[in-house]
């Protein structure tokens, strides 16, 4: 075809069919696609919907009693005007605090080893499948075992057991999901590591954790979860007190300590509507809590990886 | 070898390799640590379930009843309803949760926010270049909220919302298919089904953030190389992302089940605590876990063993059906079978 | 832990006394109201702080045999051979009582008498529909509609269910024999919730239910509440003057426990029952002693006020005399030697 500067400007490929490089639903792949894509936006909206149905009753249920009072004060007697779940929320920090300080350290390092085992390792195995079944384990089994060690040995209910208690609920989890995402690391960045002499600890540490590093988080973020709704295993660990944790000036460790989770289990199971109304606030700033806890941990996430 | 430029490329100095010990030790300690763990942790319950097993021996695993004053203890309604409702509970919620993961890893509500914003010829702005990203961050942090939930509170929102929900579609089911096995008894109030709803909804998250981890870990190449052969989207899904995520994705399903195993406050409101065994999803049933929570707290001497036994035939469901998960799978071709 | 915490407020300043803390756990069913009385009494008292959790009245009588807390409630006391296992001694005092009431959901039908035979026949699986003959005959002029019954009953094991399986074993043989008197009660019929809170929202939400609740939990939910007969033969409602006579025969022993489950007179009402303080003869500590000597004396005496509108029976005035009187002769032990 000749282009000729006084002749009009034609369409190329005139008279040809393009219709065959054109996307089309005719076809049955561009068919089944577009239906895949469809199906999986449907199906997601669908799970999506108790998803706001749950978080639609915290709010509207919590919203009502949210306050700055709520969320200094300690808690009200039955029937009693005021008061509020600041102890709670202090207890719930720490012994949360205590448990991520025992169990992220010990469970990543463990995911660690067990993602350097080799194939036929016995013990790795039996490691692994230990914590597997472990994730099975009834919470209220963590807080009897505590009890029967640690309270029995001090003598009391304490936040440290209460911590404790928590840190064997998350400690499964954080093995197992650190295990994975190690292992999920391209082999190809630990060889070439290797490769240029580094020890496997400076691989570890200068390669595979950060790359694995969100994965890692994410396991973090959903043990914490966890084990800041947890109830059953603080009723035998820590109790509940109506005070606040600290006097003189210092935190006092070693004695029965107030919990979100615990303050929503009592408050729910009564008939007094002021108590029952806290209760609902309560977990709604439970959720914003841990909320804030996956914020700040993809941030730190985030800026690591900036900075890689 | 190394002269008097610098190089990465060198051995491990003397400092290095003892740190790399240390580490080492480190490491070895941690995870036998976690492993003597679960070693005394499922030592002590045996150990305290040692007076029930002799007393009742293996009828206790086959027995119906539960009466205290009798002292007459069956948990086969317990076992029947704890695999049930966990059986269910994974089959729905690992479908959906890996639905969302998919839909998350694809980045669809990106893209929609995108063609959303392109509607108005803002998709270019400097306000609107982060838009996207962030639409798909803020599901995923939706979807982990979930995790954050306490067990207690979905115990209510099933009692409060569930329940009065579901209850005209349950009366309709048992009038219609009452004649089925599925359906053959009406639903009381607290039953399996709102059970395996809640308990859905709880493991959500579990399955939905691990799986995405998973899909999101599936090198950038296998994609693009799919793509580049001609690929559809659902094709690559279908054939490369999916298989090549396999194994992070059944870790995912794994302990989301342990999960669902061992999950006690929402069940422990919401199932019935019948000690019955019906295959209607309607009726009330009760599980192990449940039945943990709703006794141990006014256990005597006498039934406190009797309630570690229940205890370590659930620690013993949890580990067949993990030996079951992990034979499955290696047929299924993932490489580890741990 | 309490005497370092002794020796660092002694380095300080003489003037300000020891913080004394007290930590109870056990039975739900009074939680509500000895939570009032900390409060009150911490008011009156900031060095003294007391605390408590419903943990169940078995995981509280476990916790003071263990020695891991400072004082138990217990709906069902305890038991001999309990007591015989702490070394330091139990003393039992009865702070308070209350009753269990059959509440249930009957739109139109205000006020609903049931018959000895009818509730326990409910019970017992007998009686299954809201018309039957036992029920109507007791409810004339009362327009029963021809719904099954739906009993709810507690799944979790309760003071609760004790009380009220001991005065159904009391009053039917039949059920005596089965399922008996028990925490856990193997009951015959009827669905299960879990707490009181589980059978209020139960017997809320469907109609034809009838459940059993303690009564302040049933009064301060503006629950329906059913009036029964008592072995008198008059039907009763559930009060504050009805539960005192219930209790004004429930014989206390030398120990201060005693039960009525079936009370004879006729105003009472016939499920009623006291709830009890675990505490320990002897305490170490010389000033925790008499902080808890103080609390008791006033929960026996001031705080009995609060009784009534928090839904509990304040005890009868010579049960008082008796656990202040049974508080009293709690002996120091050995004394800390502390600053004072």
């Amino acid at each position: 075809m000749t282009i000729q500067s006084s002749q009009p400007f034609h369409e190329p490929f005139e008279g040809v069919d393009m219709s065959e490089l054109e996307r089309s639903l005719m076809r049955p792949r561009t068919f089944l696609d577009v239906a895949g894509s469809a199906l999986t936006a449907l199906v997601t909206g669908a799970a999506l919907v108790p998803l706001a149905s749950v978080l639609w009753m915290l709010v509207v249920r919590g919203g009502k009693s949210l306050s700055w009072n709520a969320l200094t004060q300690a808690p009200p007697a039955p029937l009693e005007p005021g008061g509020g779940f600041g102890n709670a929320i202090l207890g719930t920090l720490v012994m949360v605090g205590i448990a991520a300080l025992i169990s992220i350290p010990t469970g990543v390092l463990a995911g660690i080893r067990l993602a350097q085992a080799r194939e036929d390792d016995r013990i790795a195995f039996a490691i692994r499948f230990g914590a597997k079944v472990l994730t099975g384990m009834p919470s209220i089994l963590a807080g009897v075992f505590v009890y029967g060690s640690i309270v029995l040995l001090m003598g009391g209910y304490t936040a440290y057991a209460g911590g404790l208690a928590l840190a064997i609920l998350m400690l499964p989890t954080i093995v197992l999901t650190s295990e994975e995402a190690l292992r999920m690391v391209p082999t190809l960045m630990h060889e070439a590591a290797v490769g240029m002499g580094a020890t496997s600890t400076q691989a570890v540490w200068m390669v595979l954790l950060p790359t694995a590093l969100p994965g890692i988080l994410t396991g973090v973020v959903l043990a914490i979860a966890r084990a800041a709704g947890e109830t059953a295993p603080l009723l035998f660990t820590a109790l509940f007190s109506n005070y606040w944790l600290v006097a003189n000036g210092y935190l006092e460790l070693a004695y029965p300590t107030a919990s979100l989770a615990v303050l929503i289990f009592n408050f729910s199971s009564v008939p007094f509507e002021n108590q029952v109304e806290l209760a609902w606030s309560a977990a709604l700033v439970l959720v914003l809590m841990v909320l804030a806890t996956n914020l700040i941990g993809q941030a730190l996430a985030s800026r690591r990886a900036g900075a890689r | 070898m190394p002269t008097n430029h610098q190089t990465f490329a060198q051995p491990p100095s003397a400092r290095q390799r003892v740190l790399d010990q240390i580490f080492g030790v480190l490491t070895r300690a941690a995870a036998w640590i976690a492993g003597l763990l679960v070693a005394v942790i499922v030592l002590q319950i045996a150990w305290k379930a040692v007076p029930a097993v002799r007393e009742h021996g293996l009828s206790f695993l086959t027995g119906t009843t539960w009466d205290p004053k009798q002292q007459q203890f069956g948990i086969l309604p317990q076992i029947w309803g704890t695999l049930y409702s966990s059986l269910l509970a994974i089959v729905i919620g690992g479908v959906l949760g890996l639905c969302i993961a998919i839909f998350l890893s694809e980045g669809f509500l990106g893209s929609f926010a995108f063609r959303v914003l392109s509607l108005f010829g803002a998709q270019h702005r400097r306000w609107a270049l982060r838009i996207p990203d962030r639409a798909d961050l803020l599901l995923r942090n939706l979807v982990e909220l979930l995790a954050a939930i306490p067990s207690v509170v979905y115990g209510l929102w099933g009692i409060f919302v569930v329940i009065p929900l579901i209850r005209p579609w349950a009366d309709w089911l048992h009038a219609r298919f009452g004649w089925t096995a599925l359906f053959s008894e009406p639903l009381q109030g607290p039953g399996l089904l709102p059970a395996v709803i809640v308990l859905t909804v709880m493991i959500l998250p579990t399955v939905t953030a691990l799986s995405r981890d998973a899909l999101a870990s599936v090198p950038p190449k296998l994609r693009i190389a799919a793509y580049g052969i001609g690929a559809t989207r659902w094709e690559t899904m279908l054939a490369v992302l999916l298989p090549a995520a396999k194994r992070g994705i059944f870790g995912a399903i794994v302990i989301a089940f342990g999960r669902a195993l061992g999950e006690t406050m929402a069940l422990a409101m919401l199932i019935g605590n019948a000690n019955k065994i019906s295959l209607s999803i309607l009726s009330p049933a009760n599980t192990l876990a449940a039945l943990l929570a709703n006794s141990f707290p006014e256990a005597g001497p006498k039934e406190v063993p009797v309630l570690m036994f229940a205890a370590l035939t659930l620690l013993l469901i949890t580990l067949v059906v993990n030996v079951f998960g992990a034979l499955i799978m290696s047929r299924a071709g993932v490489e580890k079978k741990a | 832990m309490l005497s370092l915490l002794a020796a660092f407020t002694a380095c300080g300043s003489s003037e300000r006394p020891r913080l004394i803390r007290l930590q109870g756990a056990g039975a739900s069913f009074p939680a509500p109201l000895y939570g009032r009385w900390f409060k009150v009494f911490n008011a009156a008292h900031p060095n003294v702080q007391i605390d408590y959790q419903s943990v169940g009245s078995g995981s509280g009588v476990k916790s003071v045999i263990d020695g891991t807390i400072d004082f138990a409630a217990s709906d069902a006391a305890m038991t001999a051979e309990e007591i015989e296992r702490v070394p330091r001694g139990i003393q039992l005092l009865p702070m308070t009582a209350g009753s269990i009431v059959l509440s249930y959901n009957l739109p139109h039908v205000e006020e609903l008498k049931l018959s000895r035979e009818a509730y326990t026949g409910i019970f017992l699986g007998k009686i299954k529909s809201w018309d039957d003959a036992a029920i109507a005959s007791a409810n004339p002029g009362v327009q029963l509609p021809k719904l099954p019954i739906n009993l709810v009953v507690r799944a979790d094991s309760s003071g609760t269910s004790f009380v009220i399986s001991q005065h159904l074993s009391a009053v039917s043989e039949e059920f005596a024999k089965n399922p008996g008197t028990n925490k856990m009660p193997n009951w015959p019929a009827g669905t299960r919730a879990k707490g009181n809170e589980g059978i209020a929202s139960n017997l809320k939400s469907t109609p034809g239910s009838i459940g059993y609740l303690e009564y302040g939990y049933a009064e301060t939910q503006h629950m329906p509440m059913a009036s029964l007969q008592n072995k008198s033969g008059a039907f009763v409602r559930a009060s504050t003057e009805s539960g005192q006579s219930a209790l004004k025969n429930a014989k206390l022993s030398a120990d201060l426990v005693g039960w009525n489950p079936d009370p004879a007179e006729p105003a009472s009402y016939p499920i009623a029952t006291y709830t009890w303080l675990c505490v320990y003869r002897h305490y170490d500590d010389a000033q925790e002693l008499e902080a808890l000597r103080d609390f008791v004396h006033y929960g026996a005496s001031e705080g009995q006020q609060f009784a009534e509108s928090l839904g509990y029976i304040p005890l009868p005035d010579d049960v008082r005399k008796q656990v202040i009187e049974a508080v009293d002769k709690l002996a120091p032990g050995k004394t800390v030697a502390s600053s004072q």
